[in-house]
């Protein structure tokens, strides 16, 4: 759990965004998580260059049923096929990976940024403040996290905004747990006393004294979490709760074209099935070559 | 010990009672909406008004809360507004599906998971270890919903041995149970399984253990013997946290194969506002997920006898 906060360099506070690129470089010594920085950066570039790779526009129905690699009516190739709209998958493909991307990224974010401060509050000023934060994220952390969901989404409706609403909701008193723990250790240096004693405030000290040194975990955890949040956002596309259509997310894909993966053309549902699954793939090795690589120095 | 236990029974009750006050909040915090629910969308303002006073509801909230608390513990969860029924006529039925649904996975979830772990962290390092560790990671990463139509393009499209929908129209039927529980435990057992594997793995490096190999014991003798009751310790905890993701898992499960559990009814609540199930649902499902957290707590005490008598 905190095994990894003793291994972080104390000496001099780099910013978060420098010490995020060192673990990166670090990387190079874990072939595990090379091959997962390698899927993510596939499909960042995919989703960053959506308008140029995608072959056809995503919404346009072009021919239904059409199987993968078959011809299309101006010349081209579906190359994964279209669905029962006539719409090319591979290009439902890369756009709904730009939307999940981008959503799963700003809820994942915003939920560091809220787990972080109350974290760091709980663990920093202990006492009742702990308590009362600890308690709710005990309450909210007692939920199955998709009952969660399923509940928040129905009450707000369905929309990115709300998804990242709950995304906050469900997914920060987790972080906060993490960041409370390695903030009551670090707590403790003498490096913090020193800084109390210079008469730093109580926010700067936990945000340029111990906020820095708690990023080992932390960095581990956020891929993980890219990942459960890449998940979360197909479950609930896939459940009729997620992104509102036409334009394409992958669980909506799935949940649109299910029924027909019985009925001849299993490749609708597969390959947005097949998506999901390597980009959370690709998340979880970079997180375990990172977790390797932090705990061999 | 037992001071312990009263400690974690009162943080089990008192985090039931704010969960249960928050479902309340958002289901019955506003009476018109209720009023709505149950009348329907052509109820005129008056009727609405005539509704909430006939059945309480111009009353404090709190006051009303504490009676559902009251009525909750007896039993009645009121009525369905879709199914036009008492919830318990519909609920307990849906609930004892999920059970055998979850009961099933969770067994065979949790047997899978600790022969890999244990296979895994026996010899750390060797390829056994290192393709049950990919594997383990390869298959929690495929969600519920991604390996349902994977799996159902490869067992019921392409070789037709199983059926696609899990509805039990004409009664239990065991063949339709195995898709869903492919599903969940797919996508389960990995987390189980690498926490073992790092659990066994430490245990093998204990003198311990080193001091039995050098007596010259039977290999299968020192892992069976002495090496797996001790690395099966860290273990139990984490099993008894992952019911909580396992009932996580049986909503879309339950949605994605048509199977009438408590996931499914929840689910089709929430989207139509039938307030009475979506809190029995909502209740059932926390004190689950609480109750086995705080059996895993107390186990792995019990368990360890390190933090036992400290």
């Amino acid at each position: 759990m905190t095994d990894t906060t003793n291994s972080a360099p104390i000496a001099k506070p780099d910013s978060m965004l420098v010490s995020a690129f060192k673990s990166i470089a670090l990387l190079k010594e874990s072939p595990v998580g090379i091959i997962g920085g390698l899927i993510v950066l596939m499909f960042v570039v995919l989703a960053v260059f959506a308008p140029v790779l995608a072959p056809f526009d995503p919404n346009a129905p072009l021919l239904p049923f059409a199987f993968p690699g078959s011809e299309a009516p101006d010349g081209g190739i579906f190359l994964f096929g279209t669905d029962h709209l006539g719409r090319d998958i591979l290009s439902r493909i890369i756009w709904g990976g730009q939307r999940v991307l981008f959503y799963a990224t700003l809820a994942t974010v915003s939920a560091y940024i809220v787990g972080i401060l109350m974290g760091l509050a709980a663990g920093y000023f202990r006492g009742y403040l702990d308590e009362i934060i600890s308690f709710f994220a005990n309450v909210i952390l007692s939920f199955p996290i998709m009952v969660l969901y399923v509940l928040i989404i129905a009450n707000l409706g369905a929309s990115g905004a709300n998804i990242i609403f709950a995304v906050v909701f469900a997914s920060s008193p987790g972080i906060m747990r993490i960041v409370r723990g390695v903030t009551m250790d670090i707590a403790t240096r003498d490096y913090i006393a020193a800084a109390q004693t210079r008469g730093e405030g109580a926010w700067y000290i936990m945000l340029v004294e111990i906020l820095p040194n708690a990023r080992g975990p932390l960095i581990v955890d956020f891929c993980l979490r890219m990942g459960y949040t890449t998940i979360t956002i197909g479950a609930l596309g896939f459940l009729g709760l997620g992104l509102p259509p036409p334009d394409p997310d992958w669980g909506g894909m799935i949940t649109q074209t299910r029924s027909f993966v019985t009925g001849g053309f299993p490749y609708m549902a597969i390959f947005p099935a097949c998506a999901v699954s390597l980009l959370v793939l690709g998340f979880n090795l970079l997180a375990d070559g990172l977790r390797e690589v932090s705990l061999r120095d | 010990m037992l001071q312990l236990i009263m400690r974690r029974i009162g943080m089990m009750i008192l985090i039931m009672l704010v969960v249960a006050l928050l479902l309340f909040m958002i289901n019955e915090g506003d009476p018109r909406l209720i009023a709505r629910s149950v009348l329907g969308p052509y109820a005129q303002d008056d009727q609405l008004q005539l509704w909430i006073e006939q059945n309480g509801y111009d009353r404090s909230m709190l006051i009303r809360y504490f009676e559902w608390i009251g009525r909750v513990l007896t039993g009645d969860l009121g009525n369905s507004i879709i199914y036009k029924r008492p919830v318990s006529e519909i609920f307990w039925d849906r609930l004892g599906n999920t059970g055998i649904l979850a009961g099933v996975t969770f067994v065979i979830m949790v047997i899978v998971a600790l022969v890999l772990g244990v296979l895994a962290g026996m010899k750390e390092g060797s390829p056994q270890d290192r393709v049950i560790s990919v594997l383990s990671i390869a298959t929690t990463s495929v969600p519920e919903y991604a390996s349902a139509v994977i799996l159902a393009g490869i067992f019921v499209f392409w070789l037709g041995w199983l059926p696609g929908t899990s509805s039990m129209t004409s009664g239990f039927n065991v063949v339709e149970l195995i898709l869903p529980v492919m599903v969940l435990t797919l996508y389960g057992f990995g987390y189980i399984a690498r926490m073992t594997r790092a659990s066994m793995a430490e245990v093998m490096t204990t003198p311990y253990i080193r001091t039995a190999v050098l007596k010259g014991l039977p290999y299968r003798h020192i892992i069976m013997k002495h090496a797996l009751r001790n690395a099966l310790i860290a273990p139990f905890t984490v099993i008894m946290l992952q019911i909580n993701w396992l009932l996580s898992g049986v909503v879309v499960t339950e949605f994605a194969f048509g199977y009438k559990g408590f996931g499914a009814l929840l689910l089709e609540a929430s989207l139509r506002r039938d307030i009475f199930v979506i809190e029995a649902c909502g209740i059932a499902a926390v004190f689950v997920a609480v109750f086995t957290q705080t059996i895993g707590d107390l186990g792995y005490t019990y368990l360890n006898p390190r933090i036992r008598f400290k």
